[in-house]
């Protein structure tokens, strides 16, 4: 018992080092990618001075900020200011903790689950979490003292709460046919190609897909930030290292969203045609980490390319879209789901 | 007179209303773009091509005969909107007779870069052609003194390249 405490305690933690290293790089990348992908829209190349192909910028971006003037304008409420980008960092990283990022791997004789806490209630983590980021954003809009960031900070509070609702209702229809909140269960029902949830809910897709886009604040939907509009939005006085904090918990939102869309309708970590749940050697483990990794690419990628699409919702639009259509069409594709859920059983079977 | 916009004109269907496919229509024009030759120009390394024509770099041309046509009329001096040109004219000194085609030169000869706007009117003005616009147009420098350029600098190199052909 208490060695095997012992080593479930050495093996998270070993495991959540690594995970926190991935996420920090993969956003410090996603930064990267997001400048180069808007290049390359734009048909330009993109940072390429650093490094080989540009690869070393990250790095760069990160010593610049680390270098910089850590600036605290006079009037700003201290503890609220300093607390801000902490409090926007860690929700982030707790939603990454819970996405199970591949199946159990072997290795030295013992089953290891690629998922820091497997949960049974993961998904509403995942919600309550995603809904803490926001106080982080606020907070950093009204203790800067400046009425730009505030206008951004009630934006994003406003923006959050609307499309939140109809983000947690779209994932239902999910729910309804997995039968349980669980990630690492959701997926493993996902094991062919067919079984994908998204050929079954497609307009639940859309939704949460839309809703997504809202929650991370990205184009279209980038009101709290809309530069020509509010400067900076909520980070407009904030700088340095405190400024990247915001930056990096943006990204590493952007990842764990395309993550958990991945997870919840495109299968996760299986691959089509290869039978990984039930082999937990470590070559399938990792090319079921492989597997999520490229989805979760795509849905950034997918992410940054409707960025360089849309123009940019006007506040109003943006409100109407989410309570009038996006939450009523939760709602009814609900209603329908459960219909065929409960009359056709085929439907939750499926081929 | 204003033309008269009717607010119901055209009641968008609903399918219109959410944008799909329009979306997609976008998507697939950015997506286009991703793919597309890249306008960039690597500037230190890759140089743009400039048109003969450009109006860079001044230069002071010679004759023929390797003689400074400048005869320091100030004339350009004269011309010049942005007050950019400064000219000391002098007599030629008897042992640099041969150098010259008149007794009259420009002893000092200093164009402002920083003041100039390359609008070409000193090459105009000039009734010796004399003085040319280049496609030169590097001027990187790091202090205002060494951004005025004296009459050495501007001057053709007797023997060296030809830098506008008139």
């Amino acid at each position: 018992m208490h060695t095997e405490l012992w080593s479930l305690i050495i093996e998270k933690t070993i495991f959540g080092v690594i995970l926190l290293a991935a996420i920090m790089t993969g956003a410090a990348y996603v930064t990267l990618a997001e400048r180069k992908v808007a290049s390359w829209f734009q048909d330009r190349i993109g940072p390429n001075r650093a490094g080989p192909l540009g690869l070393l910028q990250p790095l760069a971006d990160g010593i610049k900020f680390f270098l910089k003037e850590d600036m605290i304008p006079k009037n700003v409420h201290k503890a609220f200011y300093l607390l801000a980008p902490g409090i926007a960092a860690i929700p982030p990283l707790l939603i990454a903790a819970s996405i199970p990022w591949g199946n159990q791997i072997e290795l030295l004789g013992k089953a290891i689950k690629l998922q820091m806490i497997d949960l049974n209630v993961g998904i509403l983590f995942i919600f309550a979490f995603a809904s803490i980021g926001v106080y982080g954003v606020m907070l950093g809009g009204w203790a800067s003292n400046n009425k730009y960031s505030l206008m951004g900070g009630l934006r994003s509070s406003s923006q959050m709460i609307s499309y939140e609702l109809a983000q947690g209702t779209a994932v239902v229809g999910v729910l309804l046919l997995a039968g349980t909140l669980s990630l690492d269960e959701i997926v493993k029902q996902q094991d062919s190609l067919t079984k994908w949830y998204v050929w079954r809910q497609p307009i639940g897709f859309f939704i949460f897909f839309v809703a997504s886009l809202a929650e991370l604040a990205r184009v279209p939907f980038d009101l709290p930030e809309a530069e020509n509009e509010l400067v900076g939005g909520y980070h407009t006085e904030y700088s340095s290292m405190k400024f990247g904090l915001f930056q990096v918990s943006e990204y590493i939102h952007l990842i764990v969203t395309s993550a958990l869309i991945s997870t919840l309708y495109f299968g996760g970590w299986q691959i089509p045609f290869v039978d990984i749940a039930s082999n937990s050697s470590f070559i399938y483990g990792v090319l079921g980490v492989i597997s999520l990794l490229l989805k979760t690419v795509f849905f950034i990628f997918v992410f940054m390319w409707l960025r360089w699409t849309l123009p940019r919702f006007r506040y109003d639009q943006l409100m109407s879209l989410g309570w009038k259509f996006l939450l009523e069409a939760a709602f009814v594709w609900i209603v329908i789901t459960a219909i065929l859920v409960l009359a056709f059983p085929w439907y939750k079977t499926w081929f | 007179m204003a033309i008269e916009v009717s607010k119901n004109k055209w009641k968008m269907t609903f399918g219109e209303r959410i944008y799909i496919i329009p979306i997609l229509h976008g998507m697939w024009v950015t997506l286009t773009h991703l793919f597309a030759k890249k306008v960039t120009i690597q500037y230190p390394e890759e140089k743009p091509v400039i048109s003969p024509r450009w109006r860079g770099r001044h230069v002071l041309k010679r004759n023929e005969k390797g003689q400074e046509r400048c005869v320091g009329c100030q004339m350009c001096e004269l011309a010049c909107p942005a007050d950019a040109i400064y000219i000391e004219a002098a007599e030629v000194p008897p042992e640099k007779r041969h150098e010259h085609p008149t007794e009259r030169y420009a002893k000092v000869y200093n164009i402002d870069m920083l003041r100039c706007i390359f609008c070409g009117m000193c090459e105009e003005a000039c009734p010796e052609a004399a003085i040319f616009l280049t496609p030169y147009y590097e001027f990187v420098d790091d202090s205002r003194e060494k951004l005025v350029y004296n009459k050495e600098m501007l001057t053709e190199k007797v023997g060296g390249p030809i830098l506008y052909k008139d």
